[in-house]
């Protein structure tokens, strides 16, 4: 499903460039739960936007089924984000006037769907992830927990292919983290793929696919499909 | 996106940021309000001015001796200029053109009355008993003028409430003879107090028979003849019959200046009309002002808003999208200003009208409506550059803030 062919990506800090990714080439296979990790500065969020079309590499060749999406520009990029695409981030991110209903609603409302088919389907997804009953309240009257499942039903809301999550237990305890990971897991277990970024081990430890990054390189990838 | 999704979300955002909101509101409502209130002020002074005519009546001809023209350059005696007077036989004889009801021949000399050892310099006017008709007078004490031959000095006079008070006090000053100039008229009728009107007091006013004032200050032209026809219809063809009689009673030269009611009050009319214009488009600075505060504003909205913008882009939204929402907020905050700014705008000339009753302050429409427009058109013009700059923003560093 995603294709990435000598991915390179530089900064330019002052006269100096900064290598965030050197000639990263990378396979995943739809349905696959990956996880990258590395020390910070290695390159893995760099990656993460790349893969989630948020970033555009300075070189090489990112396939999304097949379709070569560096072409794209930024409007056809939007929509293949919104429709293949969801975002799990570590600090939640949910636009703070809105109820949890609301933010859930948000991806639907840009996609242009209707008012009467939005409601089913941002209920429907609430009440599997235990939300219904805080569906009225806004993000500052949730936990982190609650903030982060309804950020996770957000991502959710437009059958993504692929859910990318970048430290999304990072802002949580130990057990509200381990809650968020089972509900990710279960996602996986959907047959939708799940891409986590982390510092983690014990956290990306539980993926069926380890990548590990140093320097802006793949160090190590536990996976067999990776060519 | 729908439209109505597109103005719910930049609602919900209006509405999530109060304090910043009443600020806009505030400043676009104070510009739409002066627009409002000036063009009241000025469409005010047009209606106070009509009504001053409507006053008078509103079939009405004014004759004047002269002829507003511009005359050649060939100097005094080639130039053909024959300033002829414009006598009292001249006004008798419109008396008999159809359709005229009044006639009224007049005179205004400064003079000194007194009486019992009280002097006054007063405005005296010499005219006819249809005067009193045709000015739309009162009388508090006696009579007018006779109506009887205009041609004979008859030595009595009409006075003014303020010279009745100043010069009699509290005695009745009727049959008292008063020494107007160096003659001596006899009071026979005091108007009631009237105030002023086209810049003459009529308190301070002495009026004489016209033939007594032409005697008395030795005059031969008349300063002025009024006409009032019997109905509206027939103001243009007396206008007519009395420039052709007139010519023929000056040898056929037509020198004297014809003006009608109609042209004057719409030569005011226009004048004021500008002066309206002048007043919204100073007043409409302030909504330029307002729409540099939209844009202060909304460029902080954007970087206070950068993580948002990022997940917005994140979760689809695309550039065109990201701008269209923040024309949006934009638009919103200046339509909520408007409207306020209009009803505030109403309260102001209402205000205003209740303070000086006489004063008919209203907002024409088209300034309203100017008004909104501009505050909506100004709002969304100046809120074009931070929407661009929202919809250019990297999301992958606007994720990165926190």
């Amino acid at each position: 499903m995603i294709g990435l062919e000598q991915i390179r990506r530089f900064f330019r800090v002052g006269d100096e460039e900064v290598y965030a990714l050197r000639d990263v080439t990378l396979h995943i296979a739809a349905g696959e739960y990956v996880s990258i990790m590395g020390p910070s500065g290695s390159g893995k969020s760099t990656l993460l936007n790349i893969i989630g079309l948020l970033d555009r590499p300075t070189a090489g060749i990112y396939r999304l089924d097949g379709e070569d999406v560096t072409a794209l520009d930024d409007e056809q990029q939007s929509r293949v984000r919104r429709e293949k695409i969801g975002f799990v981030f570590q600090f939640f991110h949910l636009v703070p006037r809105l109820t949890a209903e609301e933010n859930v609603e948000l991806p639907l409302v840009l996609a242009g769907v209707p008012p009467s088919r939005r409601t089913p389907l941002v209920r429907t997804l609430l009440e599997e992830f235990g939300m219904l009953h805080r569906a009225r309240h806004r993000p500052d009257q949730l936990s982190g927990g609650e903030r982060q499942r309804v950020a996770i039903a957000r991502a959710m809301v437009m059958q993504p292919d692929a859910i990318l999550a970048d430290e999304p237990t990072g802002n949580l305890d130990q057990y509200t983290g381990k809650e968020v990971m089972h509900l990710l897991e279960e996602l996986h277990g959907r047959g939708v793929a799940v891409i986590l970024v982390t510092h983690d081990p014990a956290i990306g430890g539980g993926a069926h696919r380890q990548i590990r990054m140093i320097d802006g390189r793949i160090e190590s990838d536990s996976g067999g499909s990776a060519r | 996106m729908t439209t109505a999704d597109i103005l719910l979300f930049a609602w919900r955002a209006v509405w999530g940021f109060r304090l910043r909101t009443l600020l806009m509101v505030l400043a676009t409502s104070i510009g739409v309000a002066a627009v409002v209130v000036l063009t009241s002020l000025g469409e005010g002074a047009r209606r106070y001015v009509r009504n001053q005519f409507e006053t008078l009546g509103t079939n009405l001809i004014v004759i004047i001796p002269g002829r507003a023209e511009t005359v050649g350059g060939g100097g005094g005696l080639m130039s053909g200029r024959t300033p002829r007077d414009l006598t009292l036989l001249d006004a008798l004889a419109l008396r008999r053109i159809r359709g005229v009801k009044h006639v009224v021949p007049l005179n205004l000399v400064s003079g000194e009355v007194s009486w019992n050892g009280r002097r006054r310099d007063v405005p005296v006017i010499g005219s006819t008993g249809d005067l009193l008709a045709f000015w739309k007078l009162n009388l508090a004490q006696g009579r007018f003028l006779p109506d009887q031959d205009p041609r004979r000095a008859v030595p009595v006079c009409v006075i003014g409430a303020t010279v009745r008070q100043e010069l009699f006090g509290a005695r009745s000053p009727l049959g008292e003879w008063l020494r107007v100039g160096d003659r001596r008229f006899r009071v026979v009728g005091v108007l009631a107090p009237r105030g002023e009107m086209l810049g003459i007091d009529m308190d301070e006013i002495t009026i004489i028979p016209v033939a007594s004032a032409q005697v008395l200050f030795n005059l031969t032209s008349l300063l002025r003849v009024g006409v009032e026809t019997n109905t509206r219809e027939d103001v243009s063809r007396v206008r007519d019959e009395v420039r052709r009689v007139l010519r023929e009673r000056h040898d056929g030269e037509e020198d004297v200046t014809i003006i009608t009611e109609d042209a004057v009050a719409s030569a005011f009319d226009r004048i004021l009309l500008a002066l309206t214009l002048a007043l919204a488009g100073i007043a409409s600075i302030s909504l330029g002002v307002a729409g540099i505060l939209i844009m202060n504003v909304m460029l902080v909205a954007v970087s206070q808003r950068t993580s948002e913008i990022g997940l917005l882009k994140a979760i689809g939204a695309s550039p065109s999208q990201i701008r269209m929402l923040f024309v949006a907020e934009a638009a919103v905050l200046s339509a909520v200003g408007g409207v306020a700014g209009s009803i505030l705008g109403q309260l102001g000339s209402l205000a205003i009208r209740s303070i000086y009753p006489v004063f008919p302050a209203f907002a024409p429409l088209w300034a309203v409506l100017a008004a909104l427009a501009t505050a909506l058109v100004t709002g969304v013009l100046f809120c074009l550059l931070p929407a661009r700059r929202a919809a250019r923003l990297d999301p992958a560093l606007a994720l990165a803030r926190r």
